[in-house]
Formats: structure tokens, C-alpha cells, sequence
């Protein structure tokens, strides 16, 4: 059985300032104890805005330290489940459970990577 | 809002709808029989029940597409498809008259289910399809089935057998459960712990029908593994007070962390001393050390938190020289006191010799050669030529890993002892 990596990509500009509302939390984990329950969800967790991240860069052989994550959009990783599903199309279920309890304000995708098998 | 799909970003193409309505349908699936097997005191029923809702669905979402909560419409179905069936069956309104009432006043289907009500009746399932009134291939075939999920063609394959004796077997087996009249409910009192115990061993033993294969181009009976490790993990989370349970999970995280490991470039069997620990998972390794804090934390370890443990110790050594073998053989008594076996025994000498010299595991190994259940094992011969080896009496050793190879059941670990009886 496959194990995935779904990437939670979010948009922090739809996201609300005061963080995730309870109601979104309260279904976030009934949702994360279903999927544990289901023998599904290896490893989750969410990850603190991106303001606080510093990114550690290789290049030419150098390092170099710079705050925040290094990109130009306002897509951030919000956050990552590691699952061991059948297949592809059940991990894709459960990243569209995953969605659907958020508000219809939030801009948030999945994207979902098989991890690779030594 | 979905990304336009560019020349440089085309979407991936999403999976057909039938393979979709599949895949949740495998997902819900277990819930819903346990659900409907509530109503209807029956699983055989209550499985025909949740296939007419599938064929229901199959039809309806191939043309309205998946509705936002498929588990709660195909509960809704089929235990509408149960109020009916009672009502309509003549039969069964005399035999079920009683739970047709109740059904009566039971909340609307529509409502939302209780997590709880739900975990309950999943429970009542294990029970059921682990109960000792099956016979022990009865009960991994109907366990399979109903709760892994999985179709009797997808059994029948990983266990190297023709689909219809898969499906007599099923259908035999929901025919006992019937007659027998096993009441479906989790066991309370002091048959609880017996029949917990049942529920573990149907599991270990489907674990273990998929490790003992190899893993050639059937990835299916390796597959068994990950289906007995997603059952185990299901019932730690619904069981969470049963320190078993996790040692049970623990136990099959630290054996299934090994799988990459354990087989090489031409799936030949490759031994725990010679494997490549990099390849080992460490995710599983976490979360086999995580079960089995939760089983210690529970209470004095039971047999599977016991060798749960000794995994632990192999899992713990980053290479072969660093196992602790001491308390790996001390693991072991304690896990012959609790649970004597001759398999456990040999397993003591290995570890005894490997603590205490060859000499000293060679002992307890010839007192086990007389013993009737370990009569056509072949690691009985194996482990007895590998002491021998290492006490230099080669010839007698040859012998051994011939017999050995004799009794082997595995073509690749045949070759394995063919080729050290050779050396």
C-alpha cells in the first residue's frame, strides 16, 4: 500500500487574521480522528505562518540565510498529512474531505505526492 | 477555485467516476454493513443491503456525481433498504418484528450518525467476523471481507486459492454466524479478554500470510501486510484502552518497517543480520515505538507488547553489532513464561547464542528437537545448522541446512538453505 504526502498549499491572503475559525478547527479534527480511525493518517501536522520561516538556501556552493519563505506568490505549505492509502484515488478522497471543511473564504489545495519507495 | 490547467501545468486526469464512487465505496463500506448489521442482526443481510445501496449509488452518482457526504447517503440507503426489507419480507417481519418497531422510532436515517454509535458498531463487527464459532480461514476471509475492505477476488488472489472458495467461504461463514445465532455485540465479562484475543490472532495471521510470501511480481500477498496493518491501527483507535491492541499494532509497524529490506535485487529472502538498515522505515519505527509506549503505559505487556518489544530492539540497533541480544533473550523468557511455544523457545536460543555463546543456544535448541510441533519447521534444522557452523562442526552443519531446505515451503529461502548446505 502506497503511503502520500498531501502538501497543503494555502492562499494567506483568504486566510483569516485571528488563524482558523473554532468551528473550522472542531471539523478539522473529527475530521484528522476519522481518517486516524480508518487506519489511514500516519503523521499531520500544521505549520506556523510563513512570516515566521526562515529558508536556508544552496547555490553555487554557497549558503545563504534569508527570512521567510522564498517565493513571490502568497501560496504558502500551510501544512502536511502523510496517509498510506490503497491508492491514488483514495488519497484524493480523503484530500477532498480534507478541503471541504473549510469555509468558502479559504483558498487551499492538496497536492498530493506518492513518496517515493526505496 | 480549481487552477486553469496551462500548456506548462496540464491537470492530472482525475480518476473515472466509477473508480471514484469505487474508492469511497471501499472506504464507507465497513461502516455501513456494521451500521445496518445493528438493525438487522444479521451481517449476511446486512452485507446484500449495502451492496443494493452501492448499485443504488453506482447509478445515481454516475449521473448526479458523488454527493458532499457519500458515507451518510449510503448509510441512509441501506437502512432505508432494511425498514423495507423488513416490512416487505413476511419472514422476517415475524423474526424481526421486534427491531422493525424499534425502527419506527429509531431518529430518521437522515440524521447524522454519532461517532460513537458508529466506533460501537464497527466493534460489534470485529467481533462477529473473529468470532470462535469460525473456523480460523473462515474468520480471516469474512474479516477481509467486511472490515478490510476488500472484494473475494482480491482474497482469493492474495491467498493463492480459486475466487469461489474464497466466496463459499464467505458465504458459509455468514450462513454459521445465522445459524449459530452469534448475537452481534462486543463481549463483556470474562469471555471479553478470550475473544479479544481471537480478534489480535485473526489479524497477526493475516499479517503473517503476507510476510511469509515473497515479494515476487504478486505484490498482492505482501499486500496482506498493509491490510492486516490498516486493520490493527483501526482497532487501536477504537480500542485505545487495550494495551494488547497497541502491542499488536506496535508489533506489525516495526515488522512492516523491514519490508524494503527484507527482500533483494531478485526477491530472495534477505536475513535481519544482512539487511540494509537505511532501507528501514523510520516513520514506521516512530510509530511502532509510540504504540508500544501506549501498551507499557497500559499495563505489564502481554505477548504481542512482548515481541513488540523485541522489535523494538532490533529497530533500535542502527547496526547488526549493536543488538542488544541480552535483553532481547531476556524479552523472550518472559515472553515463554506468559505464552510458552517451541517457537518461542528457539527464538530464546537464538538470542541465548547469541549473548551467551553458540554453546550455550545449542542446548536449548536439542532440547527442542523431539518436540512434535516443530517437526516439519524448518528453522528448527536452519537455526541448528547455524549454531553448528559457528562452532566449527561444519559437516554436521550441512546436514542440517539440507533438512532444512527439505522442509522449506518458500522457493527462495529453499535456495538459500540449498545453497548454505553446499558451503
Amino acid at each position: 500500500m502506497p503511503r502520500y504526502m498531501s502538501i497543503v498549499h494555502i492562499d494567506e491572503s483568504t486566510a483569516p487574521a485571528g488563524g482558523p475559525s473554532e468551528e473550522l478547527m472542531r471539523r478539522m479534527g473529527e475530521l484528522i480522528e476519522e481518517v486516524t480511525k480508518a487506519g489511514v493518517m500516519l503523521d499531520t501536522a500544521g505549520l506556523t505562518p510563513s512570516t515566521q520561516a526562515t529558508t536556508v538556501h544552496w547555490q553555487g556552493g554557497k549558503l545563504s540565510v534569508t527570512d521567510g519563505p522564498f517565493t513571490e506568490s502568497r501560496e504558502v505549505i500551510g501544512g502536511y498529512a502523510i496517509m498510506q492509502c490503497k491508492d491514488k484515488a483514495e488519497a484524493l478522497e480523503w484530500a477532498k474531505r480534507f478541503l471541504q471543511v473549510h469555509e468558502d473564504y479559504w483558498t487551499v489545495s492538496c497536492e498530493v505526492r506518492e513518496i517515493a519507495e526505496a | 477555485m480549481e487552477p486553469q490547467p496551462t500548456a506548462a501545468h496540464p491537470t492530472a486526469p482525475e480518476p473515472t467516476a466509477a473508480h471514484t464512487i469505487e474508492t469511497v465505496f471501499r472506504l464507507e463500506s465497513p461502516r455501513v454493513v456494521a451500521g445496518v448489521a445493528r438493525i438487522v442482526r444479521d451481517v449476511g443481510i446486512a452485507e446484500e443491503l449495502t451492496q443494493d445501496a452501492l448499485v443504488a449509488a453506482l447509478e445515481q452518482w454516475s449521473r448526479d456525481g458523488v454527493p458532499d457526504n457519500p458515507g451518510a447517503w449510503l448509510m441512509a440507503t441501506a437502512r432505508h433498504r432494511a425498514v423495507d426489507l423488513i416490512r416487505r419480507r413476511e419472514t422476517y417481519a415475524r423474526k424481526l418484528a421486534e427491531i422493525g418497531r424499534d425502527l419506527e422510532t429509531t431518529a430518521p436515517p437522515e440524521e447524522p450518525a454519532d461517532p460513537d454509535d458508529i466506533d460501537d458498531d464497527l466493534l460489534r463487527l470485529v467481533f462477529t467476523t473473529c468470532h470462535p464459532v469460525l473456523t480460523p480461514q473462515a474468520r480471516t476471509a469474512l474479516t477481509l471481507r467486511l472490515l478490510g475492505g476488500l472484494s473475494t477476488a482480491e482474497i482469493a488472489r492474495a491467498y493463492l486459492v480459486p475466487e469461489p472458495t474464497i466466496a463459499q467461504r464467505v458465504v458459509r461463514a455468514k450462513r454459521t454466524l445465522a445459524t449459530k445465532n452469534v448475537a452481534f455485540e462486543v463481549p463483556y465479562g470474562p469471555d471479553r479478554e478470550a475473544r479479544l484475543g481471537s480478534v489480535l490472532d485473526v489479524i497477526y495471521l493475516i499479517f503473517n500470510e503476507g510476510y511469509a510470501a515473497t515479494a515476487g511480481d504478486d505484490l498482492l500477498r505482501p499486500g496482506l501486510c498493509e491490510d492486516a496493518l490498516r486493520l490493527a491501527r483501526v482497532l487501536s483507535a477504537l480500542m485505545p484502552k487495550e494495551p494488547e491492541v497497541h502491542g499488536l499494532t506496535a508489533l506489525l509497524e516495526f515488522q512492516a518497517s523491514r519490508t524494503a529490506a527484507r527482500t533483494g535485487p531478485d526477491g530472495e529472502p534477505v536475513l535481519l543480520e544482512h539487511q540494509n538498515r537505511r532501507r528501514w522505515n523510520r516513520l514506521l519505527i516512530a510509530r511502532g515505538i509510540r504504540a508500544l509506549d501506549r501498551a507499557t503505559a497500559l499495563g505489564a505487556p502481554g505477548p504481542y507488547a512482548l515481541q513488540a518489544a523485541i522489535a523494538a530492539c532490533h529497530a533500535h540497533a542502527y547496526r547488526y553489532e549493536d543488538t542488544d541480544w541480552r535483553t532481547i533473550a531476556t524479552l523472550y523468557g518472559l515472553l515463554a513464561a506468559r505464552a510458552p511455544s517451541p517457537v518461542v523457545e528457539l527464538n530464546r536460543a537464538v538470542a541465548v547464542a547469541m549473548a551467551d555463546g553458540p554453546a550455550e543456544g545449542l542446548k536449548l535448541v536439542d532440547a527442542l528437537t523431539d518436540e512434535p510441533a516443530l517437526r516439519d519447521y524448518h528453522l528448527l534444522p536452519s537455526v541448528r545448522g547455524d549454531l553448528l557452523t559457528r562452532l566449527g562442526r561444519t559437516t554436521e552443519a550441512r546436514e542440517e541446512f539440507a533438512r532444512a531446505a527439505a522442509l522449506a515451503r518458500n522457493e527462495k529461502e529453499r535456495e538459500l538453505l540449498l545453497r548454505r548446505a553446499r558451503e
